[in-house]
């Protein structure tokens, strides 16, 4: 299985975790992430909003750029760079207009844009590309015992629900449970984290995260898994804050591709496990394996 | 063939309606009148307000007796709604209503176009095909055709049961089908009715007794209609009654075989309770159902799934002998004249609408389960009581689930601003509970509905506009630990709430019946985009189709609450008693026939019938057109090798000169 690889900057930078566990898990599930040459930025969500058609010319690039790579699925991590490619696509699908600037400006630079490479994200790769049996006989470290709370913040199932429900995804409470753990059911899955408002609107950002990290605490869990950067880092980096503010909420929060990393029996410092603020307590000792 | 020439002097009165301004203000009436004055053979020519009114028809009669006209043309709306209006108009002046031809300009062009000048130009055209083809017209003769007295009536819920009672109090026979084991419908299933709040089982169940107990009344509870065949007057219909596995006739209702039943315990979902009780594999629906019969559940029963069971049922039965479990499903036939549906709705599926937690959380429940929970019949014995059996202090009801949501249905499904009220005036009798009610706008129009609003405010049930967002059990404060949290913008307010309630309530909306589909196609009827059964107009023919002799009434048409249910299933019974008691219909003459000495009988015309109105004459070596089964679909006539096949009102130059006629104007 071979698909082209977005990177996108978090995971280069604030998320370098989150690729440093991507890649040693894809890998051991015999897919190959083929990283695109020279990617730039995807303009993330801000940049839609303040110039729509120099964001969408900006993400057409690397959809462009992937399309030239070879007629692989392109997949990205990143809920942000995941959205806005998205909904690039869709942009230049519903407006000729668009389609018309998009195509004037990517040929200045030499590349066209057709519209034919899918952009995916890795859980709907692994859920249904890779597939849950595959996983789950990949797993030698079940993680039985460990609550973790899924979440998948706002941006992957929303405004698009193409690869899970847009209310209720269930594709990472799958895919944990294949892993072994005890999946704690958690109704925030979706709700926003705060995302760029706990640096611009702290008084807003940071109660959004105290909910989530809040609710997460009192249903019992060990840890939140998580599949975007921006996310991860507002549950993980700002407990003192909110610890002063409301109280201690603390309560390790990981990618769902580092738990995967452990189940597979990969070590915890090649899965960038180290580099979280609230740091993960290992798992506890494996049980007993069955007489045969 | 026809010879035109045998029509004589023709001399054609042409009539344009303004119809108001619904053709008039995008058509140029006087000038249609005028250009027509001029085409040939035209000896009048008018334009008039409102051709359909009594001064309107008067003027085509007293042209007719003037200036000896002896072809009519009226340009106005549908023939659907005025056809026949000026056909009588045209016979009461002495000529042969068939003699008239209609053009369609307010459906056809006044409401579809948004040009005055394109828009008159195509009624002249039109106007002008029909110029040239009435011409052509011959007299015509409708056939009387008998009316089969009987009626059938589909669906037993309340509107079944009152148009089926209407009839046979009025010495028709009537067969009532009902697909499930007792009639009584939802209205059975509820505890009080609004705006009154009189007992919905006191004034139902005499009338379920009444069907029962009526002599003109042939109940197949249990049963569905498989086939419709024939035409209005005539209709043949064929019903499979499905094995109950106990012999009506012989079962007085005793019970005495479910207390002997093998399972001790009822162990099965009880439909009647919407799954909030169990009943065994052998049950009564519920204790007033009619007929009081009991029915085994054949994917439950042992004995009939297995083979190996000790049969104590039978044994119970043994001085009666009801019991037989070797049943199989009946076919049986009857004749009617009429038929009447009345097959009602279903309930939106609140899973639909997952951020309301219907199935994920087991106190969110829909105002059916509470119906159930409020009524003293229930399964809680008439308790408000939550899933681990504490009255709830605090209830929430969501209005508008499953209706005026783009999402789901656009519909507004008309009862439940009242049901929730209801409800909550009841829930707030039984268990004093605080009651939010969630709301888009409430729609109270009924007689009485707006003072039991009234009376709701002042009796401090809380209304919060706004559609909710979600329902939740997250906690944001203490108080909101282990309750559910309703999150909703308060439009009125201008806030987003957070409600923690301990239980809530989905009023959850209308739905055709799932197989309305296949019910519309069995009667040969409409539905409309939603789903519901399409009535003949909206107006001036609510319960009529536009299959004559069909009739519809209740939620099938659309939502409604009982009382319009009641209304629509008398006047349903009142049109057909009108078709019954004139005793024969009149049939349209735009029949196919054949020409005897063209047709080589090869017969490609009688397997294409429809309506299998076309037989072979063996001796002859003929095709034959029966009349009265022929609707005049044209399929035959133009199938017909020979050409041998023709059809009266659609000859062949009366087509032809209506297509030069719309290109002659082009």
């Amino acid at each position: 299985m071979i698909y082209s690889y977005f990177p996108g900057c978090s995971l280069k930078g604030l998320g370098r975790a989150y690729e440093e566990s991507l890649l040693p898990v894809m890998r051991h599930l015999g897919v190959e992430l083929v990283e695109l040459e020279d990617w730039n930025c995807c303009g993330a969500t801000a940049y839609m909003s303040v110039d729509e058609r120099k964001a969408c010319v900006l993400a057409a690039r690397n959809l462009a750029i992937a399309e030239k790579a070879g007629p692989h699925d392109l997949v990205t991590p990143c809920s942000a760079c995941y959205l806005v490619l998205n909904k690039t696509k869709h942009q230049l699908q519903d407006s000729e207009q668009m389609r018309a600037t998009v195509q004037t400006a990517l040929g200045t630079a030499g590349l066209t844009y057709a519209g034919n490479t899918p952009v995916r994200h890795p859980l709907d790769v692994l859920v249904h590309d890779v597939g849950l049996d595959v996983v789950k006989e990949r797993v030698v470290r079940p993680l039985t015992g460990l609550k973790v709370a899924p979440y998948y913040g706002c941006q992957v199932v929303r405004p698009y629900a193409t690869f899970d429900d847009a209310w209720n995804p269930t594709t990472m409470d799958r895919l944990l449970a294949a892993l072994g753990a005890e999946v704690v059911d958690f109704p925030l899955k979706t709700k926003c984290c705060g995302a760029s408002l706990t640096g611009t609107l702290p008084e807003a950002g940071l109660r959004l995260s105290y909910i989530l990290l809040k609710e997460a605490k009192r249903r019992g869990a060990d840890v939140i898994a998580t599949i975007c950067p921006l996310c991860q880092f507002n549950l993980d980096a700002y407990h003192d804050k909110l610890a002063k503010r409301w109280g201690p909420v603390r309560i390790p929060t990981v990618y769902i591709t580092q738990l995967m990393g452990l189940a597979f029996g990969i070590p915890a410092e090649e899965l960038g496990l180290n580099r979280c603020f609230v740091p993960m307590k290992p798992l506890p000792a494996a049980p007993a394996p069955a007489p045969a | 063939m026809h010879d035109p020439s045998n029509n004589g002097d023709v001399r054609i009165g042409f009539y344009i309606c303004h119809c108001g301004h619904n053709i008039a203000g995008m058509v140029d009436c006087p000038a249609v009148a005028q250009y027509v004055g001029r085409l040939p053979g035209v000896a009048v020519s008018r334009d008039y307000k409102y051709m359909c009114s009594d001064p309107g028809q008067a003027l085509i009669g007293q042209d007719i007796r003037d200036h000896g006209i002896n072809r009519v043309v009226v340009a106005s709306c549908s023939p659907l709604l005025h056809e026949h209006t000026f056909r009588n108009a045209v016979e009461a002046a002495g000529l042969n209503p068939f003699f008239f031809q209609m053009v369609n300009i307010r459906e056809h062009d006044s409401w579809v176009h948004t040009d005055r000048a394109e828009a008159t130009e195509k009624a002249k055209a039109l106007a002008h095909a029909a110029i040239r083809r009435v011409r052509f017209h011959r007299a015509l003769q409708t056939t009387k055709v008998p009316i089969h007295p009987d009626v059938l009536v589909v669906g037993g819920g309340i509107a079944g049961i009152h148009a089926a009672l209407t009839l046979a109090n009025g010495g028709k026979n009537v067969y009532l089908v009902e697909r499930e084991p007792s009639i009584g419908g939802h209205m059975a299933k509820f505890d009080k009715t609004f705006p009154t709040l009189d007992c919905a089982a006191c004034i139902l169940t005499p009338k379920m007794s009444a069907v029962r107990a009526h002599e003109n009344i042939t109940l197949w509870t249990y049963s569905e209609v498989v086939k419709v065949e024939g035409y209005v007057g005539n209709y043949t219909v064929t019903v499979r009654r499905k094995p109950r596995y106990i012999n009506e006739e012989l079962c007085v209702g005793c019970q005495e075989c479910i207390k002997a039943c093998i399972y001790k315990e009822a162990k099965f979902p009880d439909e009647f309770n919407v799954g909030l009780s169990k009943r065994k594999p052998i049950y009564i629906p519920f204790p007033q159902a009619v007929p009081q019969v009991v029915v085994i559940d054949p994917e439950r029963c042992l004995q009939i799934k297995t083979g190996k069971c000790k049969r104590t049922c039978i044994e119970a039965c043994a001085d009666r002998q009801a019991i037989d479990l070797t049943q199989k499903e009946q076919i049986v036939q009857v004749k009617v004249g009429n038929i009447i549906l009345a097959t009602g709705f279903k309930l939106f599926d609140a899973k639909r609408i997952p951020q309301y937690g219907y199935g994920r959380y087991p106190n969110v429940v829909t105002s059916l389960e509470l119906e159930r929970l409020v009524t003293s019949s229930g399964p809680t014995g008439g308790e408000v009581v939550l899933r681990d059996g504490r009255a709830p202090k605090s209830v929430g009801f969501i209005l508008c689930v499953g209706s005026r949501d783009f999402k789901t249905n656009r519909w507004c499904s008309r009862t439940c601003c009242m049901h929730s009220m209801k409800l909550a005036q009841l829930v707030r009798e039984h268990t004093g509970a605080d009651v939010t009610i969630f709301y888009l706008d409430i729609r109270a129009p009924g007689k009485g509905c707006e003072e039991f609003y009234d009376k709701s405010l002042k009796d401090g049930i809380q209304f919060v506009r706004g559609r909710v967002a979600e329902v939740t059990d997250w906690a944001l404060t203490p108080e909101e630990e282990g309750k559910l949290v309703i999150r909703a913008e308060d439009t009125l307010a201008g806030v987003v709430r957070r409600i923690p309630v301990d239980m809530i309530v989905l009023a959850v909306g209308m739905e055709a019946q799932a197989d309305a589909q296949q019910v519309r196609r069995l009667f040969n009827m409409s539905c409309g985009t939603e789903g519901w059964f399409l009535e003949k107009h909206p107006k001036l023919a609510p319960v009529s189709t536009f299959t004559d002799g069909v009739f519809i009434a209740g939620c099938c048409q659309g939502p409604k609450d009982i009382p319009d249910s009641i209304a629509q299933a008398g006047a349903a019974a009142a049109e057909a008693m009108a078709l019954i008691d004139r005793g024969y219909i009149e049939q349209e003459p735009n029949t196919a026939y054949i020409s005897e000495e063209d047709c080589s009988g090869c017969k490609s015309c009688v397997p294409l019938c429809p309506y299998k109105a076309i037989g072979f004459d063996e001796a002859r070596q003929k095709a034959v057109v029966n009349a009265a089964l022929c609707k005049g679909c044209g399929t035959c006539v133009a199938a017909c090798p020979s050409g041998s096949i023709h059809q009266h009102l659609f000859e062949d130059d009366e087509i032809f000169s209506e297509i030069e006629g719309v290109l002659a104007h082009a």
